[in-house]
């Protein structure tokens, strides 16, 4: 075989280095370690919980209140969040029957569970909680296995639209660890201890539940809840 | 010859340009790199995908398919010949157009400029200008015709 003219030698050297330095940038950008995290085990302080019992929709007259302790990086929670929750929704509380609570329950062997619930209670700061709670849960499958779950979120940020630099700040100060970490302890004092578990009437009800069971609880409840009243 | 190694090299920088955006869009770069932070709006709207397909996706196949076509133009056996540098000026004017799109929707839809993207138009652009330069290096197209035609 030829061997190729000079010209073309030192073109394909000029080439070479140029798809070394691309590949060896690109390296270095994967390689980087994820900056963000959000500390577990904090000292919970009062003013973390001031005021604060749950991310709640619903009205307030509602005969019947659910609470959720949930983790967003548990695939049933995802299951639940995305398959059930409209359904219930539709049929319950946009209809005034049933106020929904929703409740961090982050589990340890989750990496990101943490990040994203602190990422949805920044969304939070902007009136946008459950925008951000259901963009996280509807893309569980492509941030639960990537590198850096932080940087996803805030691309779901950017999406549903949130000012960016006020996500930013509020990420980085981890402002919610106290948050989320209070009712973390407060779900495991009444009895959670996996997710999702739903708390109603005092009652805790653990494993897989889908919409017609829910209304069926719901129908079960109000008549009772009402003739106490 | 020096119009297609201009190709192959432009073409490799578009890809690479590509990836980086892909990889950001799959969460495993962080925070894009990007003084205006325009980036930012242009990458996480509505209109970062494309018939569903992440307009950076696009880019990346967009590109690996020109660097290929730039490649094989440059081997000994394709000098002279019309086709490939035909189908460079095809794809990169498909890119030019794609790019003229995009770029509407930064100016005119979004209200933000991507410098990234402003980057790849420039590569696009100067692919089509270098394919179309070797067009015409190499002449008008000839056809060969049958003894005893008209």
């Amino acid at each position: 075989m030829a061997a190729p003219p000079v010209g073309m030698k030192r073109f394909y050297v000029i080439l070479g280095v140029v798809a070394a330095l691309g590949i060896g940038l690109l390296g270095y950008l994967l390689s980087k370690p994820s900056t963000l995290s959000i500390p577990a085990n904090v000292t919970v302080q009062p003013s973390d919980t001031a005021g604060f019992r749950g991310y709640v929709k619903g009205s307030d007259s509602a005969t019947v209140e659910i609470t959720e302790y949930a983790d967003y990086q548990c695939p049933f929670c995802q299951t639940f969040a995305t398959l059930q929750m409209p359904t219930i929704d539709e049929r319950l509380i946009k209809t005034g029957r049933l106020r929904w609570r929703y409740r961090d329950f982050p589990l340890q062997q989750h990496a990101y569970a943490r990040v994203a619930a602190h990422s949805a209670a920044c969304a939070d700061d902007q009136e946008k909680y459950w925008a951000q709670h259901d963009r996280i849960y509807e893309g569980q499958s492509e941030w639960s296995a990537s590198r850096d779950g932080a940087d996803i979120f805030r691309r779901y940020a950017g999406e549903i639209g949130l000012e960016l630099g006020a996500y930013d700040a509020c990420m980085s100060a981890g402002k919610y660890a106290g948050r989320i970490q209070a009712s973390l302890d407060e779900g495991a004092r009444a009895g959670v201890s996996s997710t999702p578990t739903l708390l109603v009437g005092g009652r805790l009800y653990q494993g897989r539940f889908d919409s017609d069971a829910i209304t069926k609880l719901v129908d079960s409840l109000a008549p009772r809840i009402t003739r106490a009243r | 010859m020096i119009y297609r190694q201009g190709a192959a090299l432009l073409s490799l920088l578009g890809l690479f340009l590509s990836v980086y955006l892909y990889l950001y869009k799959l969460g495993h770069v962080g925070a894009l790199a990007c003084g205006t932070g325009g980036c930012e709006t242009v990458q996480t709207s509505h209109w970062s995908r494309f018939a569903g397909v992440e307009v950076a996706l696009i880019g990346v196949v967009g590109y690996a398919l020109l660097l290929a076509v730039a490649l094989a133009a440059l081997r000994p056996a394709a000098a002279g010949r019309r086709g490939p540098s035909r189908l460079l000026a095809a794809l990169a004017g498909g890119g030019v157009l794609f790019t003229a799109y995009l770029t509407y929707l930064e100016l005119f839809v979004i209200h933000a400029i991507c410098r990234w993207c402003v980057g790849s138009a420039a590569i696009i652009v100067a692919l089509f200008a270098l394919a179309a330069l070797d067009l015409r290096r190499l002449g008008p197209a000839t056809i060969a015709r049958a003894p005893g035609a008209a």
